[in-house]
């Protein structure tokens, strides 16, 4: 198996270098003379390949997770670099950007695997690229940690090179269905007299999470009294709110990335929706808060992480000290994403597989990268025969007063659930 | 689809008046644009695919604006002159020299500005989605169940003042004058002194202009997002084919049509066809016309 890679390589590179001279020169020409399989590991360091989005419609969370690759691996050179057969090495990575596009995502990766000779990836921002990008990797057996894919497309395909640190998206938003069950059980209601009006994207990210929502409720035999899906470039879900004002749910779950957020929050403040409980995703990176003041007050909002959580690890300390570092790195941050933190925590599961795999095989590195399991700031780090992370579980955080207080799960909890919400229009 | 229409016909009857104001208010924005549309297809000739892409462009200048400090309403003005200089110079660029050419290379050129002005808002505002906060209030009535949003009142009473001024200025102005005669015969009108190529800048430019202005209007109703022009578009071209080309009344009736249709079948059929909408009213209306033409054809035979 390892003949037939090497084979497409020497083949493929060919075309460079009869290029090489016109367009890249000597650079290239060294780089390719070097061979492909010298171009991983060079001296002391080691280079991780990641195609990422720095333009169009994912790169403001691209930026957050190159942030968070490029932190951890500043600080894991700080204290040493990874130690390989009594070696030690540095940590680098080649970023390619994939403009938002996942066709583009897979030609990088193929470029950074064929032309760079770079053996361990480090996954791109969004769901859509990283489904684009792990046929790759598999094709051409190549490791890949990756850190914001969270689709479960993802995790049905039997790939066996791709491991995920985030929690699945069927995650999101089923915690918000356990604690509406919770709060009518302890108001001496059955959970399944509980009506749930469901608003969410017509895309893969928003339905993964309507499927986790769908399942849950179904387990709670509760009821749907709104089903509607946004296309992609709607700016208008009133008449979905006008429906609810007039169907009263008790429950009101909501997913379209940020612009759903926002949308959502300007139109339930202008429509004066009063809903006991309202779960959405991307409060964060939609500045809810900061847009909308005291008319976000009561969202529950999932979270990956959350800085006041009591996990750590020996490279940033707390998640506390995490925040913080990336404060002091990043001073544009008031609040630090999770998109962040879960890139730091992606390569921090590198250093690791490394080190137990005692060796740059990609096929040891691979079998090291599924035995993972550590504590992190992030939290724990497990991987399913499927890749992706059991041992974090999905925080939510209520907005109250417009601070995001983890509510539940409850063994996490710092603050106690405020419901019914409390509208401030 | 039936719980929804008996919701509006039995259980919740005042509904019916939340989803009429609300598409009235956001059909009066659609007006506009598809007003602009009319206005540079009529005189030039020039499908402009950009129409959406101005108006975003006009809701980020808003935002803009917000951001240091100047309320969306008073930036109205600014972004409507700052449009109108924007609009000259991408006639003077591009427009002028595709004018005199066929459909298809109007409609690439101004295809290729719609793409340029998408990608240029996103490097220079990001993907994020912005909104304009006018900070008004909301009004509630019948116990809360209908609530109409100052900003929106104020909104439709700013796009009634500006069709009023620009269907008054295209009457009485020389300029509008000029546009007209243009419209009617650019070759006459050249003859009898009118300068065409001044009308084609204006006309050019103040569609811009409108188009800026209406999204002001989009960026303090709505959210604006660098790629969200397209649906403005959509609109505009079928607001326009609806009513046809020099027909002011039937724009102004197709937009707000449009706009209420909108909010309705969001409500009955779901979400996922509030903007299909459009696209499945265009279609009927162009059967229709296709029925009439051949009924027209039957009797000139």
């Amino acid at each position: 198996m390892t003949y037939r890679t090497e084979s497409i390589r020497t083949r493929k590179t060919i075309m460079p270098r009869a290029l090489s001279g016109l367009l890249l020169a000597g650079a290239a020409a060294g780089l390719i003379a070097a061979g492909p399989a010298g171009a991983k590991v060079e001296g002391d360091t080691i280079t991780l390949g990641s195609a990422i989005s720095l333009t169009g419609k994912y790169s403001s969370n691209g930026i957050d997770t190159q942030n968070g690759y490029d932190l951890a691996i500043k600080k894991i050179n700080e204290m040493g670099g990874v130690t390989v057969d009594g070696k030690q090495y540095k940590l680098a990575v080649k970023y390619y950007d994939d403009e938002s596009t996942p066709a583009r995502t897979a030609q990088l990766l193929e470029r950074l695997i064929e032309q760079d000779g770079v053996d361990y990836i480090l996954g791109p921002y969004s769901s859509a690229t990283t489904i684009a990008a792990a046929p790759v990797t598999e094709k051409y057996q190549v490791p890949m940690v990756e850190a914001e894919g969270a689709s479960r497309a993802l995790f049905n395909k039997g790939y066996k090179y791709l491991f995920a640190v985030l929690s699945t998206s069927e995650q999101y938003l089923s915690s918000a269905i356990d604690l509406a069950a919770e709060v009518a059980e302890k108001n001496g209601k059955s959970p399944s007299d509980l009506r749930v009006a469901m608003v969410f994207e017509n895309d893969a990210f928003s339905l993964d999470v309507r499927a986790g929502v769908v399942e849950n409720m179904n387990k709670y035999g509760m009821q749907t009294v709104i089903d509607d899906k946004m296309p992609a470039d709607l700016s208008d879900i009133s008449a979905s709110l006008t429906k609810v004002k007039a169907l009263k749910p008790d429950l009101l779950v909501i997913s379209g990335h940020n612009k759903g957020a926002v949308t959502a929050a300007r139109q339930i403040q202008e429509l004066q929706v009063e809903v006991p409980m309202i779960a959405m995703t991307h409060c964060e990176g939609a500045n809810v808060t900061g847009q909308f003041g005291a008319a976000a007050d009561g969202y529950l909002c999932p979270t990956q992480w959350a800085e006041t959580l009591s996990y750590s690890d020996k490279y940033f300390g707390s998640a506390a000290d995490y925040d913080k570092a990336v404060k002091a790195a990043y001073p544009d941050y008031t609040t630090v994403p999770y998109q962040t933190a879960q890139a730091s925590a992606a390569v921090l599961v590198w250093k690791d597989a490394f080190e137990r795999a005692n060796s740059f095989d990609t096929t040891k590195v691979r079998d090291a990268l599924s035995a993972t399991d550590m504590e992190t700031f992030y939290g724990g780090i497990k991987f399913s025969e499927a890749g992706n992370n059991i041992a974090k579980p999905m925080v939510l955080r209520q907005i109250q007063n417009g601070e995001y207080n983890v509510v539940a799960p409850s063994k996490w909890a710092s603050h106690e659930l405020v419901w019914p919400r409390e509208a401030m229009y | 689809m039936l719980d929804n229409l008996s919701l509006l016909t039995q259980l919740a009857p005042v509904l019916n008046i939340q989803l009429l104001l609300d598409g009235l208010f956001v059909g009066a924005i659609f007006v506009l644009a598809a007003y602009g549309l009319a206005l540079v297809w009529g005189v030039m000739n020039v499908k402009n695919l950009a129409q959406g892409e101005y108006v975003i462009m006009g809701g980020y200048f808003a935002w803009h604006f917000g951001t240091v400090g100047v309320h969306p309403i008073l930036s109205l003005p600014l972004v409507f002159a700052l449009m109108f200089v924007f609009g000259w110079v991408v006639y003077l660029l591009v427009i002028k020299w595709v004018i005199t050419r066929d459909l298809f290379t109007s409609l690439l050129a101004t295809f290729g500005i719609a793409l340029i002005v998408q990608q240029a808002l996103n490097l220079a505002y990001g993907p994020e989605v912005r909104t304009a906060e006018a900070g008004f209030g909301t009004n509630r009535l019948f116990g809360g169940l209908v609530t109409v949003a100052d900003i929106k009142l104020i909104s439709f009473g700013l796009c009634i003042l500006l069709a009023a001024s620009v269907i008054l200025f295209m009457k009485k102005s020389r300029m509008g004058q000029a546009i007209r005669a243009t419209a009617q015969d650019a070759r006459a009108a050249k003859i009898m002194g009118i300068d065409t190529e001044r009308v084609y800048a204006f006309t050019y430019a103040l569609n811009a202009a409108i188009c800026g202005a209406a999204g002001v209007l989009v960026s303090m109703i709505w959210v604006i997002q660098p790629f969200y022009g397209i649906p403005h578009s959509i609109r505009a071209f079928v607001i326009v084919t609806a009513a046809g080309l020099g027909n002011i009344p039937g724009v102004i009736i197709a937009g707000l049509g449009l706009g209420v249709a909108e909010q309705y079948s969001g409500f009955v059929l779901g979400l996922e066809f509030q903007q299909a909408t459009a696209l499945i009213l265009l279609l009927l209306v162009l059967i229709w016309r296709q029925i009439q033409l051949a009924q027209h054809r039957q009797v000139v035979q």
